[in-house]
C-alpha cells in the first residue's frame, strides 16, 4: 500500500446508515418447508418415507390407544368390549395399579405412607438441584428427609430414625468442632460421637418399641416401582460418597491406596451387574458373619451401591483430572494440608464438571434397578412378569403392561437427563 | 521418593512417621494395606466358619461332572451327558455369538442413526432424537421383554402354514416367522466352496491395495485415478465369476414343513432374536449419540479451513473430519461394545443359554456350586473387558494427538 | 562462575538492603527423571533485597523459584528460608509455605469462590484467623492492589489484569515476608501489564523481599538490586541492573539481552 494511493481515497463518514430490513424472500412457511424438508431429491424421498413410516406406526397404536378398555375385570371381559377396534386392554393397569406400584405384598391400607414419602422426595430433592432458586436452609429437609422416609416406608418406633439423626447431628458438631485443628481428628471424633450416640439410643429404642410405632412393613414385602424408586434413591445416594473416596483414592500417589482402588473399580466395571446380583442373592451370605440375617433388599442395596461406586468414581476423575494443576499448587502455595485442599479447592470444583456425569450414572443405575427381577424380586418389571402376568385374570397382555412400564421409567429417565441437560448449559454460562 | 540431604536432621524419631514426607507415604499406605488384610481376613474367615457350619467345602469337581441338562443352542456338540465344563464352554460361544451379532448391528444403526440426527431434513431430525430418548431412557430389560413376546405371542406358531389354505405363508418360500423362532435358508458349502469364499476375501484385499495405489500415483505423479467403479467391480466380478466357473459350488438348504414344525434351513430361536435386537437397538441409541457428538467435535473451524485451501466437501469429509471424528468416536463406542458384552448377561431373563444361563443358571442351580460358579462367572466378563480395555489403550495411545 | 559482589545499598537507591540473610541456596541440584534441571545453585537473598531473574525458556528460573517453595522437591544441596531449612520434615515445609508467598503466570484463583473468600480461605484454615479479622485484613490488601470493588464479584468476572491483582493480595493476607513471582506478566495483554507491574512495584518500595521471574527489563532496571541470568539450568551471570544491561559479561547474556531487547 503505497501512501500515494491511500491518501487519494481517504474518506471520512459523517452519517450513519439506517438499518434496514432484510430482502423479502418467499413467505416463511413455504420457505421453512423447502429448507428443511425438501431440499434435493434425496432429501425429498427422505421425508415422503419417513412421513410413510410415521404413518403406519400411528394407523396401528392410536386406535390401540384412543380404543382403549380402561374397565374390566379380567382380560376376556376386555377383549369382548374392545372388539373389533383395536382398543389396547389398559384395563389391567386401573386393576391391578396398586401391585404395580406398591408390589403385591406391602398393607392396602397403609399406600398411603410411601405415596407420603414419595411426594416428600421432591421438597428434599428440589434444594439440591435447584439450589439458585431454594434458600440453602430449606438443604435442612434434605438432610432429614432420609430418616423421614424410613420411618414413613418402614415404619416401626420413631425412635429408630431420631436415634440414626441424633447420632449423625451430634457426629457432626464435633466434627465441625475438631475440624479447624486438624481433618482427621475432626472426622474420626465425628465417627466416634455418633457411634456413642447410637449405643446408648439403641437401649432406648429397644426399651420403647411401641413409641409412635407405625405398623412394620419388612423389607421382603416391599414391591413395584416402590422398589425401584427405593433402590434407585438409596443407592445413588449412598454410592456418591463411597464413589468420590474411590476416585480420590485413585488419584494418590501413594502406590498401595491407588493399586487397591483401580483393582475395585476395574473389577466391579469389569462384570455384568447380574452377577453382582448373584453374589448378593447366593454368595454374599457366606462372607457375613454366621448367624448375622441382613434381608436379601440389604444385600442387594450393598452390591448395587459398591457398583454404582466404581462408575461415580470414574466419572469424578474425569473431573479431577479436568482441573488445572495450578490449583493444586495454589492450595499447596498457601499452605493448604491435603485435605483442606481437597475440601476447599478441589472437590468443590471437580464435582461441579462431574454433575452431568453423575447425573447419567444415576440415570443409568435406575434402569439397572429392574435387573433385580432376575433373582426374583417383584420390582415393577417382576410383577407384570410373575404375579400379573401369571394370573388367570391377565395372562396373555404383554403390550399395555410392558408399555406401562416403559413410559414409567421413559418419564423419570427423561426427566433426569433433561435437568442433566439445563444444568450443562448452567454451569457452562456460569462464571467460572 | 527424593533424597534431600539434610544433616542436621540427625537420627529417626517416631513421630517422623507422620510428619516427615519421607516417611509420611509408607506409613499411610501400611495403614491402607493393615486395614485391607483386615477385611479380607473378616470377610475370609466368616467364609470357612459359614462353610464349616454347612459342611460345604471350595471345589471344581462338579465341572467335569454330568451335566444333566440340554441347550437348545450348540454352537459345538452338546448333550446333557456332556460336563457342566462343556456346558459352560457352549454357554461361552453363545455368549459371543450374541455378543458380536449385536455389536455389528448396534454399529450400523448407531451410525445411521447418528449421522441423520445431523440431517438437514427437520422430519429424519426429529424422529431419530425421538428414537435416540425413547430408548435410552427404558431400561434396556423391558425392551428385551418387549421384543421377546413379539417373537413368542404374536407370530403364529409353525402349524399355521399347513394345509392348502394356510393362516400364514413363507416370505419368499424361504423364510418362515414362527414363535418357536425365525427359520432361514442355510448355505451349504459344496466341493469348491470354499474357493468362492476365498476369492470373495481375495477381492476385498485386491479393492484394499487399489485404493493404496491410487494414493501413491496421486503422491508420486499427481495424477488422481477413479477408484469407486473399479472398486465395485472388484467385489462383485471375480466371486461371481468364480462360483459359476466352479459350477454352483454353494447351495441354499430351504426350511421345510415336516409335520408340526420346520426342518432344514437355520432356525434362530425368539430368545436370541429379543437379545439381539433389543442389545442392537438399545445400544444403537447410545452410539448415535457419540457418533452425533463426534462428528460435531470436530469445529466447524476445521471444515472452512479445508474449504478456504480448495477441497471438495467429500474430501473434506474424508480427509479432515473422519479421522478426526472418529478419534473421538472410537473410545466410546467401544466401551459400548463392553456394554453390549456385559448386557448380554440378561438372555436368562428370556431364557437364552449365554454363560450366565449355563454356568450362572442351571449348573448353579443344579450343584448347589454358587461361590464357585459365581467366581468362574465374574472371572469370564472380567477377562473379556480387562483385554479389551488393554487393546483399546493401545488403540488410544497410538491415535494421541502430538502435543507439546 | 562471575560471581560479582554486589554492592547492597546501590539497586535500585529507595532502600536499603539488610545484612540478614533471607534464602540461601547452597550447591542446589535438581533432576526431573534423568534431566538435570537445576545445577550448582549458589544464591543468597538478603532481607528487603529484590532479585530478577531472567533466561531463555527451559532455563529453570521457574523451577529454582518453585522449589524456594517446596512446590518442586530438589535432590541435592540445601535451602535455608528465614533460618528454617527446607527438609522432608512436613512442619518446616508448612512454615516456609506461611513466610513465603507465591504469584503463578496463570494467576491460579480458586474460581469457584468470590474474591474475598480467595483472600480469605488460607488466613482462616491455615493460620486460624477469626473470619472477621481476616476479612478485614483481605480488604486492606484489596484496596492497596485497588480492587476493593470486585470483592464479592468470582475470578471470572475480572481481567487478567485485575486477577493477578487479586492473587498478589491473596498471597498477601497471609503476611508474607518474602514474595516469589512466577512470570507474573507473560499471560497478560500488553495493556494489563502495567497495572501489575505498578502493584508490584508498590510492594517493592515498602521493602518486601522479592524474587521475580520476569522478561520485563524495565521493570528490572526501575525496581532489582541485583538481576540474575540463567541458562540451562546454571546461574550464568549476575549484576546490579545498569552494569547487567549496559555492560553484560558472558556471550550467552548478550545474546539473549540483544533478542529480548533487539525489537
Amino acid at each position: 500500500m503505497s501512501d500515494t494511493h491511500a491518501q487519494s481515497v481517504a474518506y471520512v463518514r459523517d452519517t450513519v446508515i439506517p438499518q434496514a430490513p432484510p430482502p423479502a424472500l418467499e413467505a416463511g412457511a413455504v420457505k421453512w418447508v423447502r429448507t428443511n424438508l425438501f431440499s434435493g431429491w434425496f432429501n425429498s424421498i427422505l421425508t415422503v418415507v419417513t412421513l410413510y413410516l410415521v404413518y403406519l406406526l400411528l394407523s396401528v397404536a392410536l386406535p390401540w390407544i384412543v380404543n382403549g378398555v380402561w374397565r374390566a375385570s379380567d382380560i376376556r371381559e376386555c377383549r369382548e368390549l374392545a372388539g373389533a377396534s383395536g382398543g389396547g386392554c389398559f384395563a389391567v393397569i386401573t386393576d391391578r395399579w396398586e401391585q404395580l406400584i406398591f408390589g403385591f405384598k406391602y398393607p392396602s391400607d397403609q399406600y398411603w405412607r410411601p405415596t407420603f414419602a414419595f411426594v416428600m422426595l421432591f421438597g428434599a430433592i428440589a434444594p439440591v438441584l435447584f439450589s439458585k432458586v431454594f434458600p440453602r436452609q430449606l438443604l435442612v429437609l434434605t438432610a432429614l428427609y432420609p430418616f423421614l422416609a424410613f420411618y414413613l416406608i418402614w415404619g416401626g418406633t420413631i425412635l429408630i430414625p431420631l436415634v440414626a439423626m441424633a447420632g449423625i447431628a451430634a457426629g457432626y458438631v464435633v466434627y465441625s468442632r475438631l475440624v479447624a485443628r486438624s481433618f482427621a481428628t475432626g472426622f474420626f471424633g465425628g465417627i466416634v460421637a455418633a457411634v456413642l450416640v447410637w449405643w446408648l439410643g439403641g437401649f432406648v429404642a429397644a426399651e420403647e418399641p411401641r413409641f409412635l410405632a407405625l405398623d412394620p412393613v419388612a423389607s421382603r414385602d416391599m414391591g413395584g416401582f416402590m422398589l425401584n424408586l427405593i433402590l434407585g434413591v438409596v443407592c445413588v445416594s449412598l454410592s456418591l460418597p463411597l464413589g468420590i473416596m474411590l476416585a480420590l483414592g485413585r488419584q494418590s500417589h501413594l502406590p498401595v491406596v491407588k493399586g487397591i482402588c483401580v483393582v475395585f473399580i476395574e473389577f466391579i466395571r469389569g462384570v455384568p451387574l447380574i452377577t453382582l446380583l448373584f453374589v448378593a442373592n447366593v454368595v454374599l451370605a457366606y462372607f457375613l458373619p454366621p448367624g448375622s440375617n441382613f434381608d436379601l433388599i440389604l444385600r442387594v442395596i450393598i452390591m448395587i451401591t459398591l457398583f454404582a461406586s466404581a462408575y461415580i468414581a470414574e466419572v469424578v476423575r474425569g473431573g479431577l483430572a479436568a482441573l488445572e494443576k495450578g490449583q493444586y499448587e495454589a492450595a499447596d502455595s498457601l499452605g493448604l494440608d491435603y485435605a483442606q485442599a481437597m475440601r476447599l479447592i478441589i472437590l468443590p470444583q471437580a464435582l461441579k464438571i462431574s454433575i452431568p456425569g453423575i447425573v447419567n450414572v444415576a440415570v443409568g443405575l435406575f434402569k439397572d434397578t429392574t435387573l433385580v427381577s432376575v433373582i426374583s424380586m417383584f420390582d415393577l418389571v417382576g410383577m407384570i412378569r410373575g404375579p400379573i402376568l401369571a394370573s388367570t385374570d391377565w395372562n396373555g397382555v404383554y403390550w399395555e403392561l410392558f408399555g406401562f412400564a416403559a413410559l414409567l421409567f421413559f418419564v423419570v429417565c427423561y426427566g433426569i437427563s433433561q435437568y442433566s441437560q439445563w444444568l450443562e448449559r448452567q454451569l457452562a454460562t456460569d462464571h467460572r | 521418593m527424593s533424597a534431600l540431604t539434610d544433616p542436621q536432621q540427625g537420627g529417626f524419631r517416631p513421630s517422623m512417621l507422620l510428619s516427615d514426607t519421607r516417611y509420611r507415604s509408607y506409613t499411610f499406605q501400611f495403614i491402607a494395606l493393615i486395614c485391607l488384610i483386615g477385611v479380607i481376613a473378616f470377610l475370609l474367615g466368616n467364609l470357612f466358619d459359614n462353610l464349616a457350619a454347612q459342611g460345604l467345602n471350595i471345589s471344581y469337581d462338579f465341572l467335569g461332572a454330568p451335566s444333566g441338562y440340554d441347550i437348545n443352542q450348540r454352537p459345538i456338540p452338546y448333550d446333557s451327558q456332556s460336563t457342566h465344563f462343556r456346558a459352560s464352554i457352549v454357554g461361552i460361544l453363545n455368549t459371543l455369538i450374541i455378543a458380536v451379532l449385536a455389536c455389528i448391528t448396534a454399529t450400523v444403526i448407531g451410525v445411521i442413526a447418528g449421522v441423520l440426527r445431523l440431517s438437514s431434513n427437520w422430519l429424519v431430525r426429529k424422529i431419530m432424537s425421538v428414537y435416540v430418548e425413547a430408548f435410552r431412557n427404558v431400561p434396556v430389560l423391558i425392551w428385551i421383554l418387549i421384543i421377546f413376546s413379539i417373537m413368542t405371542v404374536s407370530l403364529p406358531a409353525p402349524s399355521a402354514f399347513r394345509g392348502d389354505d394356510p393362516d400364514t405363508t413363507m416370505l419368499f418360500n424361504a423364510f418362515a416367522l414362527t414363535n418357536r423362532g425365525i427359520y432361514t435358508p442355510i448355505p451349504v458349502m459344496g466341493a469348491g466352496g470354499w474357493i468362492v469364499v476365498a476369492t470373495f476375501f481375495a477381492s476385498l484385499i485386491g479393492i484394499f491395495a487399489l485404493r493404496r495405489y491410487a494414493v501413491r500415483i496421486l503422491y508420486d505423479q499427481g495424477r488422481i485415478i477413479p477408484t469407486f467403479w473399479p472398486s465395485v467391480a472388484i467385489f462383485f466380478l471375480p466371486t461371481l465369476l468364480m462360483f459359476f466357473i466352479l459350477g454352483r459350488p454353494i447351495t441354499l438348504e430351504y426350511p421345510e414343513l415336516s409335520g408340526f414344525n420346520f426342518q432344514g434351513g437355520l432356525q434362530i430361536r425368539g430368545s436370541l432374536i429379543a437379545l439381539w435386537f433389543a442389545l442392537a437397538i438399545y445400544t444403537g441409541a447410545f452410539i448415535a449419540e457419540n457418533v452425533r457428538a463426534g462428528i460435531q467435535a470436530i469445529s466447524t473451524g476445521q471444515s472452512e479451513a479445508a474449504g478456504a485451501l480448495g477441497l471438495r466437501p467429500n474430501r473434506i469429509m474424508n480427509l479432515i473430519i473422519l479421522p478426526q471424528a472418529l478419534r473421538i468416536i472410537i473410545p466410546p463406542l467401544v466401551s459400548q461394545y463392553l456394554n453390549i458384552t456385559k448386557n448380554s448377561s440378561l438372555a436368562i431373563a428370556v431364557g437364552y443359554m449365554d454363560i450366565t444361563g449355563t454356568l450362572g443358571g442351571i449348573t448353579l442351580n443344579q450343584t448347589g456350586r454358587a461361590i464357585e460358579s459365581v467366581l468362574l462367572l465374574m472371572l469370564f466378563y472380567l477377562i473379556i473387558s480387562l483385554s479389551i480395555s488393554t487393546v483399546m489403550n493401545f488403540y488410544n495411545n497410538s491415535v494421541k494427538l502430538r502435543e507439546r | 562462575m562471575a560471581m560479582i559482589d554486589t554492592d547492597k545499598d546501590t539497586g535500585a537507591g529507595q532502600m536499603k538492603v539488610s545484612d540478614e540473610v533471607a534464602i540461601s541456596i547452597e550447591n542446589m541440584n535438581k533432576w526431573f527423571g534423568t534431566f538435570h534441571v537445576l545445577r550448582d545453585i549458589d544464591l543468597t537473598v538478603y532481607r528487603g533485597e529484590r532479585i530478577v531473574i531472567c533466561g531463555p525458556s527451559g532455563s529453570g528460573k521457574s523451577t529454582l523459584i518453585r522449589c524456594i517453595n517446596a512446590l518442586e522437591e530438589h535432590q541435592a544441596g540445601k535451602i535455608t528460608v528465614d533460618g528454617t531449612v527446607l527438609s522432608s520434615d512436613l512442619k518446616n515445609i508448612d512454615k516456609i509455605r506461611s513466610e513465603v508467598g507465591m504469584c503463578f503466570q496463570h494467576f491460579n484463583l480458586f474460581p469457584h469462590l468470590t474474591i474475598l473468600e480467595n483472600c480469605t480461605l488460607a488466613p482462616i484454615w491455615v493460620r486460624k484467623t477469626p473470619k472477621k479479622k481476616a476479612e478485614e485484613t483481605a480488604m486492606h490488601f484489596l484496596n492497596k492492589v485497588k480492587i476493593p470493588e470486585q470483592a464479592d464479584k468470582y475470578p471470572g468476572q475480572l481481567s487478567g489484569g485485575q486477577q493477578q491483582r487479586v492473587a498478589i493480595a491473596r498471597s498477601l493476607c497471609m503476611q508474607p515476608r518474602i514474595m516469589l513471582f512466577d512470570e507474573p506478566t507473560s499471560a497478560l495483554d500488553p495493556e494489563m501489564i502495567k497495572e501489575v507491574l505498578d502493584t508490584m512495584i508498590e510492594l517493592a518500595e515498602e521493602g518486601m523481599t522479592m524474587l521475580c521471574v520476569t522478561h520485563e527489563m524495565g521493570f528490572a532496571r526501575q525496581v532489582a538490586h541485583r538481576v540474575i541470568f540463567m541458562d540451562q539450568g546454571q546461574i550464568v551471570e549476575q549484576n546490579k541492573p545498569e552494569e547487567f544491561f549496559m555492560n553484560p559479561k558472558s556471550d550467552r547474556t548478550k545474546l539473549f539481552l540483544s533478542q529480548i531487547l533487539g525489537h
